[in-house]
């Protein structure tokens, strides 16, 4: 039996891309930014800080990082609480002894449980980013609106409370959206996205509800995608790194501004034997001139007065 | 169903008849980049899921995003570097959505051959016309964009049917990528009749097949590279081999992986003995010298 007539019909076949969300552009193709101090590259350090509940339901798909085994699964509970109680306080180490101001993706049932670390990242100033209410809560294509608005207003209201901050950043559970994510985000005050992985620049994105950022938070050098996803070893995620950085830095010479995005979870470089290759790379990377080490929202505010 | 595809016979690889590349190269080396267009919201076909998590599947769509908007150039501008033109596996639709590509393409003089319309529109399920139509599809519109005849094929997400072949021949084609049974040019046999050979585009090098299926980390990608070259390098003093770099510029267009991979090109087009060229220059070459004593030798030693 052949196929329906209709899956030889290209109803998108057309200049640009293949929906609306945002204009079709090549990197090499827009005006060189500028960063602020003349600087090169843009160090955006991201650490996600997430809840995985262990009662996990899995819908649509497990959460990336989540529970694996029959209830209960303390084993992956354990190991993912392990970097907010442990591998958290070692980052802090690092980030201070390198200067680095990091942006931390926070789930917000994870501020509410544990007021402790919450003040304690408030106290340091450093960027407060909305990481969806918990690793369970997926957003995905067929999620109701109206449950999707609701999740939405609950994590960023529960959020902006503890923090005091705007909380203007969102990074989905597992990048995971919607048709609607970007719309429903847009509404609440949201200002920039880190879902979508296609560039090495901001990117202008649009909304029902107004222009966005997307910020996009490399996830081919994440941690847990080299280290836990490809198994590789830590001395070849610190090289990665290394070579990522080298690139971008030559790069930036001869085109413009660039952004090195690392996407960081204590539960994977927090643990002890890899925590000093995060140090190495973080030492190698802020010991450049032309490194501007600032939080996302900043990065996002630079390169919106830049391509303007 | 078939036990067989029943498209090329048994044929040992030792005592063949000599290949002789143009200059005396022992390897004939083409970059076969790999463009391709992937549609968030596709047509669903009974037999493939086009993403895995429901659409739109944000992840895995940006990631492939990525290579045009950033990889590209990068790639293309290290090919440029150690004098390779690339021979592009095109998903044809890309012509209209991303001519920018196409153009700077198609001024270093590149080869496009079809690797469908789109790579979220599979083969599977398709009936006979209706894959000639596909086909047909794409060879006109690479002739229209591009001034090219398509010579080759590599069917859309590998997605085949039993007579894909046959109706790439009868479209005009004289060569695939499909098959992955040898390092050198084979005759492969179609229902016209039609002179037509498979040329080696090898998945063990395919930097997606090296990244996502066996998450190979970049620098050890580069040493297998190396070691692949240096081997066919030396086979192709007896007789000419075939190497091929398949390459996605969302995978090595990335800054962790392009630094080992420009370290492996170097390495290989740093060799005074290869033939750095494209797969329609490989396949008609075969054609014109080789074919020939090629399906005398397999008649002489009886087939299957």
């Amino acid at each position: 039996m052949a196929l329906d007539r209709s899956y030889l019909e290209y109803p998108r076949r057309r200049y640009g891309m293949d929906h609306d969300r945002y204009d079709w552009s090549m990197l090499t193709d827009r005006s060189p930014v500028q960063w602020p101090g003349g600087k090169r590259l843009a160090l955006w350090v991201n650490v996600a800080l997430q809840f995985f509940p262990l009662n996990q339901q899995g819908k649509p798909f497990p959460p990336t990082g989540g529970m694996t085994t029959a209830y209960p699964d303390l084993r992956h509970y354990t190991l993912r609480e392990y970097g907010n109680r442990v591998g958290i306080y070692r980052f802090l180490q690092a980030f201070d002894r390198f200067g680095v101001r990091p942006t931390f993706s926070v789930s917000a049932r994870l501020a509410e449980r544990y007021p402790c670390l919450l003040r304690r990242l408030a106290a340091r100033g450093d960027e407060i980013a909305c990481h969806g209410w918990h690793m369970d809560a997926t957003h995905y294509g067929g999620l109701d609106p109206a449950a999707e608005e609701a999740l939405i207003e609950r994590s960023l209201r529960t959020l902006r409370s503890l923090t005091g901050q705007p909380v203007q950043g969102w990074l989905s559970p597992s990048r995971s959206q919607s048709a609607n994510t970007p719309d429903l985000l847009a509404k609440q005050g949201v200002r920039y996205l880190c879902d979508w992985v296609n560039d090495d620049m901001p990117y202008g994105f649009r909304t029902g509800a107004g222009p966005m950022v997307a910020m996009p938070l490399s996830l081919e050098l994440e941690d847990a995608f080299i280290i836990h996803g490809n198994l590789h070893s830590e001395k070849e995620y610190a090289e990665q790194v290394r070579d990522a950085f080298d690139f971008l830095y030559a790069e930036a010479a001869e085109q413009g501004g660039r952004m090195l995005a690392l996407s960081l979870h204590p539960w994977v470089l927090g643990q002890p034997h890899r925590i000093g290759r995060l140090e190495e790379v973080l030492e190698y990377i802020t010991a450049h001139e032309g490194v501007w080490c600032a939080p996302a929202g900043e990065i996002c505010a630079a390169w919106q007065s830049a391509a303007r | 169903m078939r036990e067989d595809p029943g498209l090329y016979d048994y044929w040992p690889y030792e005592g063949r008849p000599k290949i002789a590349w143009p200059g005396g190269a022992r390897v004939a080396l083409w970059v076969a980049p790999n463009i391709e267009f992937y549609e968030l919201d596709p047509a669903l076909n009974p037999h493939r899921k086009p993403w895995p998590r429901p659409v739109p599947d944000v992840a895995g769509y940006s990631t492939r995003d990525y290579g045009n908007r950033v990889g590209h150039v990068r790639m293309m501008r290290l090919l440029d570097k150690y004098g390779v033109r690339g021979s592009i596996s095109l998903s044809t639709a890309l012509c209209t959505h991303h001519p920018e590509i196409i153009e700077m393409c198609r001024e270093r003089d590149w080869e496009f051959f079809s690797h469908g319309i789109y790579n979220t529109r599979y083969t599977y399920g398709m009936d006979e016309a209706q894959e000639r139509e596909m086909i047909t599809d794409a060879v006109e519109t690479i002739r229209r964009h591009t001034g090219q005849q398509c010579a080759g094929y590599l069917a859309p997400a590998l997605t085949h049917s039993e007579i894909t072949l046959d109706l790439f021949a009868e479209a005009g084609g004289i060569y695939t990528c499909d098959l992955f049974h040898d390092d050198q040019p084979t005759p492969v046999r179609v229902r016209s009749g039609k002179r037509f050979v498979s040329v080696p585009y090898s998945l063990e090098m395919n930097d997606t097949i090296v990244y996502v299926v066996n998450k190979i980390e970049p620098r050890r990608y580069a040493e297998m590279l190396k070691a692949n070259f240096d081997r066919l390098y030396a086979e192709g003093a007896h007789s000419g081999t075939v190497m091929c770099i398949p390459l996605h510029a969302y995978q090595v267009g990335h800054p962790h992986r392009l630094k080992a991979f420009e370290e492996a090109l170097e390495y290989i087009t740093g060799h005074p003995d290869v033939w750095v060229t494209t797969g329609r220059e490989i396949a008609q070459h075969y054609l014109e010298h080789c074919y020939d004593a090629a399906v005398a030798d397999i008649a002489a030693r009886g087939g299957n």
